[in-house]
C-alpha cells in the first residue's frame, strides 16, 4: 500500500515535470515572426471574435494580452521602445490619449481613419475609433417608476438618493463622466458632486459595472450609474424573464450623458506596422463592424453603413452631450485628480 | 526554536559545541539564506524606490490622510476577529482529528484543509450570491475565517501529530483535570505552530484582495488596487503599500516577541498516540466538524456545482481550452512550489539549527512579503525586469518567481514548524558516526522533515493555483491559465462558463491536499517513534558506509 502511494506520487511528480518541460517549450508567449501582439483593454470576447475573423481573412496571427486599459497603457510606458506590443485596443479614449501624449503611437492610415466619423478618431490621427457606448442609469423597476428618475446626473448627489445609489469609481468608464461634469460646471462643482455621490452610495461602492447592474437588478440597490451595454449583457446572460431593471437616459445633452469611444492605435515601436495597419483597417471595415453589432458586445459600431444590434435603440436616437468631444475627454488626468481629492481613488 | 538555542546541553556532542554557540553560522548556509532573503525583499526595495522617487514630501501627506485611519481601523478590527476565530477553530479541529477518537478521522483530515483549495474570489462570490447579508465587516470576517483557518490548522495538526501524548497522561496522573492537563501539556507544545499559523493568517489578511473587493470591505489592499488601476497613481499606492509593510513588521515583531519565551521541547521523540476518548462529546464534536466543513467547503462547492449545471452562455466564440489552461496552471504552480521550498530551506534550517539574532532576523524578513498584495509584488518584478533583465519580462520564469516570492513565507513556516520538532541529536549522532554535514542533512534531517517539506510544496502549490492578481499582470502574452480564464468570463458575466475553470482550479488544488493528508496519516506508520527511529537508523547505516 505504502509502496503503491510512493509510486503514484513519483509518477505524478514525473508527469508534472514532463508537462512543465513540454509547456516551457511551447509557452515563451512569442508570437510567430510576422504575427501581431495586441494589448487588449476591451472585453475579451469581443476582441477574440474580431481577432478570429481577422486571422481567418488575412492569415496573419494575432496574440492577445488582456488587461485593464490603464494598466496596459502603463505597461507600454514602462516598456518604452522595447514594448512587445504592436497594437493597443481600449474601451475608452483617455488611455489612448495618454499614450499619444507620450508620443508612443504611430500615425494611422488615412483610409482607415476615413472609414469612421472624424469626430470619433484621435484629433492628431494616431488612433482610430472602433465602437461607442453611452453612459446611463440602470434602475430597479420594482422600486422606482420612470417618473421618479433624475433628469440630470447632478441630481444623483442630492440627499434623496442616499443609500439608493450604486457606483463603480474604480472603472475607467466612470472617469469621462467626471471630466464632462468638471468641464460643464467647473472642477469645484465636480468635486462637490463626487463627494455627494460617494456619501449617497455609502456601502454600494462596487468594483465594476457588471456588479452594479446585477445588484440593481436583484434589488440590493435602487439605481446605478453605468454604460448602457452592461444592462443588455446581463439580459442576454440571464434572460428577459429575470430582468427587474431598466435603462434610463439623462435629459438630452446632460453632462452625465456621455458618448465613450473605444479605439485602437499602433505603437510607434512596432516592427510590424504594415500588418498592424491591416488589423486597424479590419476593425473599421464592414466585416469587423458587423462582428461588433452581431455578437453580444452590445456596443455601437461607428461605421455609418453598419447598423447597430437591433435590440439597441439606434445611435441616432440618443442625445449625448455634444460638447464631450474626444479632445475634451482628454487623457483623464483631471478626473483622476478629482477622484483622489474626493478619496474615491 | 529561539529559546533553547544558546543553552548548553549534555546531549549535544562536544565536537559541535563551537558550531552552535549562536553567533557562528556555517558560511555557505548563511550566504544562501542572505541571497534568498534579499531576492524575496525586492518588492520592498521597489516601494522604497518609488516613494523616494516621488519625494517624501509627496508621500507623507498621502500616508497621513483620513483614509489611512479608516483603513487602519478596518484592518485591525478584521485582523483581531479573524485571527482569534481561526485559532479557536483550527486548534479544536486539529485536536479532535489528531488526538481524539472522533469518528471518520480520515475523511475530516482530508476535507478540513479544502478551503485552501478554493480561491478567495470564488468563496466571496458564492457567499454574496447566497445572501446579500454577507458583506462589510461581518461578511469579511466570516469569509476570511472560513478561508484562512487551514493556515493555522496545518501547522498545529502537524505539531500535535508529533507531540508526546504521554506527557498528558503524566499530568493527569499527577492530579490535573482534563482541561488543565491539556492546557499545560499540549498547548505549550503547539504554541510555536499556533503563533506561526496566526502570523500567516494576519499577513494573508493584509494582502487579501479578491474577497474584500467582492464583499465591499475597504482595506489597504483594495485601496492600493484602486490607486494602481486608476491611472496608476504609483506614489499614492506605494505610500499605502509602505503602511502595509510597517503593519507586517509590527505583526511579525509581535509574533517574535511571543515565541521567544517559548521553550520548545526539541530533542524528544514523539511518543505513542493514545487518543483521548470523547464519550458523549462525540456528538457536539461531529456537529462542529460538519458545520465547519459545510460552511467552508459545502457552500462554495455547491454554488459552483449550480453554475456548472447551467447551460453554456457563450455566443459565437469558442471558449479558452480548458486542458491547455489547466496545463499552464499546473506547470507554473508546481515549479513555484519547488522553487519556494528549495529557497526557503536554508533560511528555515539556519533559523532552527543555528538560532541567533541574525538567523532570526533573516527568517522574519522572509515573512514580510506575505503582507504585501500580489499586485505590488508583480509590479515590483515588472519594474526590475524591464530595467535590469528585459528577457525575463513577460516570461514564464518571471511568473514562477513571482509565485515563489509571494508564497515564500508559506514554505518557510511549514519547514520551520517541521524542523523545530526534529530531535537534533539524530543529526549530531549521524555526524559523530562519520556522515558529512551534507550527508547527514540529506539522510537524516530531510527525510525526517518530509512532512514539513510536503506541506510546504503543497501549500505553495495550492496558493499559486488559486492566485489571480499577480497572474493577470505577469502571465506571458497569449497564455491563459485557469485563473485568468475564470476572470475573463467572470468579468464578462458568463458565470456558467467561468465556473468550469473555477471547478478545475478546485479539483487541481485538492490533489496536493489529499496527498498531504496521506503523507501525514499516522496510521501509515504504526507509531511515530517507530517511524522516526526507522528512518533515523536507515539514514545512519547508509551514511556510515562509504
Amino acid at each position: 500500500m505504502r509502496r503503491a502511494w510512493r509510486v503514484i506520487g513519483m509518477v505524478a511528480v514525473g508527469g508534472m515535470l514532463a508537462a512543465s518541460a513540454a509547456a516551457c517549450g511551447a509557452s515563451g508567449g512569442d508570437a510567430p515572426a510576422n504575427g501581431l501582439v495586441l494589448y487588449n483593454g476591451q472585453h475579451e470576447q469581443t476582441t477574440q471574435a474580431l481577432v478570429n475573423a481577422f486571422e481567418k481573412q488575412t492569415g496573419i496571427s494575432v496574440t492577445v494580452r488582456s488587461g485593464d486599459e490603464d494598466q496596459l497603457a502603463e505597461e507600454i510606458m514602462q516598456e518604452g521602445s522595447r514594448s512587445p506590443a504592436d497594437i493597443i485596443f481600449t474601451e475608452n479614449s483617455p488611455a489612448l490619449m495618454k499614450l499619444a501624449g507620450q508620443h508612443l503611437l504611430a500615425p494611422v492610415d488615412t483610409s482607415t481613419l476615413a472609414a469612421v466619423p472624424s469626430a470619433d478618431n484621435s484629433p492628431a490621427g494616431n488612433w482610430v475609433g472602433v465602437s461607442a457606448r453611452v453612459s446611463a442609469l440602470v434602475y430597479n423597476t420594482n422600486a422606482l417608476k420612470p417618473s421618479q428618475l433624475p433628469s440630470s446626473v447632478m441630481d444623483l448627489a442630492k440627499p434623496q438618493w442616499a443609500g439608493k445609489l450604486g457606483i463603480a469609481p474604480g472603472e475607467t468608464d466612470f472617469q469621462p463622466i467626471i471630466t464632462s461634469i468638471a468641464d460643464t460646471y467647473g472642477s469645484q462643482a465636480a468635486l462637490t458632486w463626487l463627494k455627494g455621490v460617494k456619501a449617497n452610495a455609502g456601502s454600494h461602492v462596487y468594483p465594476d459595472n457588471e456588479t452594479i447592474t446585477s445588484e440593481v437588478n436583484s434589488g440590493q440597490v435602487e439605481i446605478g450609474l453605468i454604460n448602457h451595454y452592461y444592462w443588455y449583457r446581463l439580459r442576454a446572460e440571464i434572460g428577459a424573464a429575470k430582468m427587474h431593471s431598466a435603462l434610463h437616459f439623462f435629459a438630452p445633452a446632460d453632462a452625465g450623458y456621455v458618448l465613450d469611444i473605444s479605439g485602437a492605435g499602433i505603437l510607434a515601436s512596432s516592427t510590424h506596422k504594415t500588418n498592424a495597419q491591416k488589423f486597424l483597417a479590419f476593425l473599421v471595415s464592414a466585416a469587423g463592424q458587423k462582428i461588433i453589432s452581431e455578437t453580444d458586445s452590445f456596443e455601437y459600431p461607428i461605421r455609418p453603413d453598419v447598423a447597430a444590434n437591433p435590440q439597441l435603440p439606434p445611435l441616432s436616437s440618443l442625445h449625448p452631450d455634444p460638447a464631450d468631444t474626444i479632445a475634451r475627454l482628454g487623457d483623464g488626468s483631471e478626473a483622476l485628480a478629482l477622484l483622489q481629492q474626493a478619496q474615491l481613488g | 526554536m529561539g529559546g533553547g538555542g544558546g543553552r548548553p546541553s549534555l546531549r549535544r556532542g562536544a565536537a559541535f559545541r563551537s558550531f552552535r554557540t549562536g553567533t557562528r553560522y556555517p558560511r555557505w548556509l548563511l550566504l544562501l539564506a542572505v541571497v534568498v532573503t534579499v531576492l524575496v525583499l525586492l518588492p520592498v526595495v521597489f516601494l522604497l524606490w518609488q516613494a523616494s522617487h516621488a519625494g517624501w514630501g509627496t508621500i507623507w501627506p498621502l500616508i497621513f490622510r483620513n483614509l489611512t485611519w479608516t483603513l487602519l481601523l478596518n484592518t485591525i478590527e478584521l485582523g483581531v476577529i479573524v485571527t482569534c476565530c481561526s485559532a479557536v477553530i483550527a486548534v479544536s479541529a486539529a485536536w479532535l482529528i489528531e488526538r481524539t477518537n472522533l469518528p471518520l478521522r480520515r475523511f475530516w483530515r482530508a476535507v478540513v484543509v479544502l478551503p485552501l483549495a478554493i480561491p478567495d474570489f470564488v468563496i466571496g462570490y458564492t457567499w454574496l450570491s447566497l445572501t446579500p447579508a454577507v458583506h462589510g465587516l461581518f461578511g469579511a470576517s466570516l469569509v476570511m475565517t472560513l478561508g484562512l483557518y487551514p493556515l493555522v490548522y496545518l501547522p498545529v495538526a502537524a505539531a500535535l501529530r508529533r507531540t508526546d501524548s504521554s506527557l498528558y497522561e503524566v499530568a493527569r496522573s499527577l492530579g490535573h483535570g482534563r482541561l488543565r492537563a491539556l492546557l499545560r501539556t499540549v498547548l505549550p507544545q503547539i504554541r510555536a505552530a499556533l503563533f506561526g499559523g496566526c502570523l500567516m493568517v494576519l499577513l494573508a489578511l493584509l494582502a487579501e484582495y479578491g474577497a474584500f473587493e467582492i464583499l465591499r470591505f475597504q482595506t489597504f489592499t483594495t485601496e492600493i488596487f484602486t490607486e494602481f488601476n486608476l491611472g496608476i497613481n504609483t506614489a499614492a499606492a506605494s505610500a499605502l503599500s509602505l503602511v502595509l509593510v510597517v503593519l507586517s513588521v509590527l505583526v511579525v515583531g509581535a509574533e517574535l516577541a511571543m515565541t521567544r519565551s517559548v521553550a520548545v521541547r526539541a530533542g524528544r521523540p514523539a511518543g505513542g498516540v493514545r487518543r483521548y476518548r470523547l464519550g458523549w462529546g462525540v456528538l457536539p464534536s461531529l456537529l462542529f466538524m460538519a458545520a465547519l466543513v459545510g460552511l467552508g467547503v459545502g457552500v462554495p462547492v455547491s454554488t459552483l456545482v449550480y453554475w456548472l449545471t447551467q447551460p453554456a452562455d457563450l455566443i459565437g466564440v469558442a471558449p479558452i481550452p480548458l486542458l491547455g489552461a489547466a496545463g499552464y496552471t499546473l506547470m507554473y504552480s508546481f515549479l513555484a512550489a519547488v522553487v519556494a521550498t528549495v529557497a526557503a530551506f536554508p533560511v528555515a534550517y539556519l533559523a532552527v539549527r543555528h538560532p541567533g539574532r541574525l538567523s532570526r532576523v533573516l527568517e522574519r524578513l522572509g515573512y514580510l512579503v506575505q503582507g504585501l498584495p500580489g499586485l505590488v509584488i508583480a509590479l515590483s518584478l515588472v519594474f526590475f525586469a524591464v530595467r535590469l533583465v528585459y528577457p525575463l519580462y513577460q516570461s514564464p520564469t518571471l511568473l514562477v518567481i513571482a509565485y515563489s516570492v509571494m508564497f515564500f513565507p508559506m514554505a518557510l513556516i511549514s519547514l520551520r514548524a517541521s524542523l523545530v520538532q526534529l530531535p537534533r541529536r539524530f543529526f549530531d549522532t549521524a555526524r559523530s558516526l562519520g556522515c558529512s554535514p551534507v550527508a547527514a542533512l540529506l539522510r537524516v534531517t530531510i527525510p525526517l522533515a518530509a512532512p514539513g517539506i510536503a506541506a510546504s510544496v503543497a501549500l505553495v502549490f495550492l496558493s499559486a493555483v488559486t492566485e489571480l492578481t499577480a497572474t493577470l499582470l505577469l502571465v506571458p502574452t497569449g497564455v491563459q491559465t485557469l485563473a485568468t480564464a475564470f476572470w475573463a468570463y467572470q468579468t464578462q458575466v458568463s458565470y456558467a462558463t467561468a465556473s468550469r475553470y473555477a471547478a478545475v482550479i478546485v479539483v487541481i488544488a485538492v490533489i496536493p491536499g489529499v496527498f498531504l493528508s496521506r503523507w501525514l496519516d499516522p496510521s501509515r506508520s504504526s507509531s511515530g517513534r517507530g517511524a522516526s527511529l526507522r528512518s533515523f537508523v536507515r539514514g545512519i547505516t547508509r551514511g556510515g558506509r562509504p
